[in-house]
């Protein structure tokens, strides 16, 4: 009532006739605006960052398997993890008295060995992978070739073993090394062989 | 010099078409978003490389920085078949309020004896509850009868979906059973082996280890 009084109340002539104020139809969006995007933001950050990713390991199917790798080993690494995140390899078959050597898991350490004893085999996969663009080469295809490449004799094997006082990120750690540097021949054995044991003892008293 | 005269223009712009992109976005995101479900540990996964997805269809076991291993697989109507056949073995006595609970379930962890109880505790009473994980030691196998269990169920839902779609003529998407584990960093890896030989003894081979992303070095 008291708007029409105010009216009514402003005009002048006698034909005046009663308008409606006009009110503007826009209706400030901002605030609706924020919320939007706030929930955009929530979602889209809960949304990408929930789907797992997923390391592939495939394990010997027995014993016996990862002693066929052994003898056939021509440039082999075995690399032993042990407790408070201490890694020590040596290189070649223990019947040739190899030398157990300290290692860290850092780039300077692991990556380097491995680099430098699979440099074939990572210098034919870059030499692969500008092929592989240059020619817009099927990512089956590159894939299969990389498998080629990496199974060749002179290949690097790796052997990963630990004393059971490795934690699981360290076994990780390694396997995820070995894809850096591209070596596609490794096992992850379970037992220590008596004179391996040895060997570690001896490297943890007399470092 | 005369001035530049700035053209007069309100400072309020329509911001119609940008609420209407924002809501569809958020809609999107509110349709495909999967909320993650209450797990009962915390896992600090070890990071690495890999970029593969974690497959659809999974039986998962998780192991915390204690050695403690909880089991989980996807699919509801998988893990109300699953609870069938352990409680058989197991003779448990469950109604279906036990089942419709437990196949809302993404993972648990207690000995199988006390899962009828387990289930019907409310989110936070099972968060209290301090969990010995599932006995896995070679006299009180349990996970690896829930594994063996668990794939058998998976395996004759699979070869169920697949008859369906081929009886409608519709595409079958092909992907098989994957076992997943997920580890914390910190979890002793004697632990990790001792579950990996379960199963190993069970056939199987080939894992999906769950890890967080990490960026891959130049070399």
């Amino acid at each position: 009532m008291a708007e029409l009084n105010a009216g009514g109340g402003a005009g002048h002539g006698k034909h005046e006739k009663k308008r409606a104020k006009k009110l503007s139809t826009r209706v400030d969006m901002t605030p609706l605006v924020d919320l939007a995007f706030l929930l955009l933001t929530f979602f889209v950050l809960t949304a990408t960052f929930n789907k797992p990713k997923v390391m592939d390991l495939n394990f010997p199917y027995d014993k016996e398997d990862a002693n066929d790798v052994k003898s056939e080993v021509r440039n082999g690494i075995t690399l032993i993890a042990s407790g408070n995140d201490k890694l020590y390899y040596y290189s070649g078959g223990l019947d040739k008295d190899p030398k157990l050597t300290e290692i860290s898991y850092k780039a300077d350490g692991l990556r380097k060995l491995l680099l430098e004893r699979n440099a074939e085999v990572v210098s034919q996969i870059k030499a692969l992978g500008e092929k592989a663009q240059k020619t817009k080469m099927a990512d089956t295809t590159f894939k299969r070739e990389v498998v080629k490449i990496q199974s060749f004799p002179d290949a690097l094997v790796v052997l990963i073993k630990n004393d059971d006082k490795a934690v699981y990120k360290n076994i990780i750690d390694i396997v995820d090394e070995l894809n850096i540097t591209k070596v596609g021949r490794f096992v992850v054995v379970d037992e220590l062989d008596p004179k391996e044991k040895l060997m570690l003892e001896q490297i943890k008293t007399n470092p | 010099m005369p001035k530049i005269k700035m053209p007069r223009s309100s400072p309020s712009l329509d911001m119609t078409p940008m609420v209407d992109l924002a809501f569809l976005l958020v809609t999107f995101f509110m349709l495909t978003a999967s909320f993650r479900q209450v797990e009962p540990v915390v896992i600090e996964a070890p990071s690495s490389i890999a970029e593969d997805l974690l497959p659809e269809n999974v039986v998962q076991v998780t192991i915390d920085k204690d050695g403690r291993a909880f089991f989980g697989m996807s699919g509801f109507e998988v893990r109300k078949n699953t609870l069938r056949q352990i409680a058989e073995e197991f003779s448990l006595k469950l109604d279906e309020d036990h089942y419709q609970k437990f196949a809302g379930m993404n993972m648990f962890g207690v000995d199988t004896r006390q899962l009828p109880q387990y289930l019907m505790l409310s989110e936070s009473e099972r968060e209290n509850l301090g969990t010995k994980g599932i006995p896995y030691d070679s006299t009180n196998n349990q996970l690896k009868t829930w594994i063996d269990l668990g794939r058998r169920e998976a395996a004759k839902e699979y070869q169920r979906l697949k008859e369906e779609a081929k009886e409608r003529n519709r595409p079958f998407k092909d992907d098989g059973l994957r076992y997943a584990i997920k580890a914390d960093g910190k979890a002793p890896y004697d632990k990790v082996k001792a579950v990996i030989q379960i199963f190993k003894d069970l056939n199987i081979y080939r894992f999906n280890m769950i890890t967080n992303v990490e960026e891959e070095p130049k070399i």
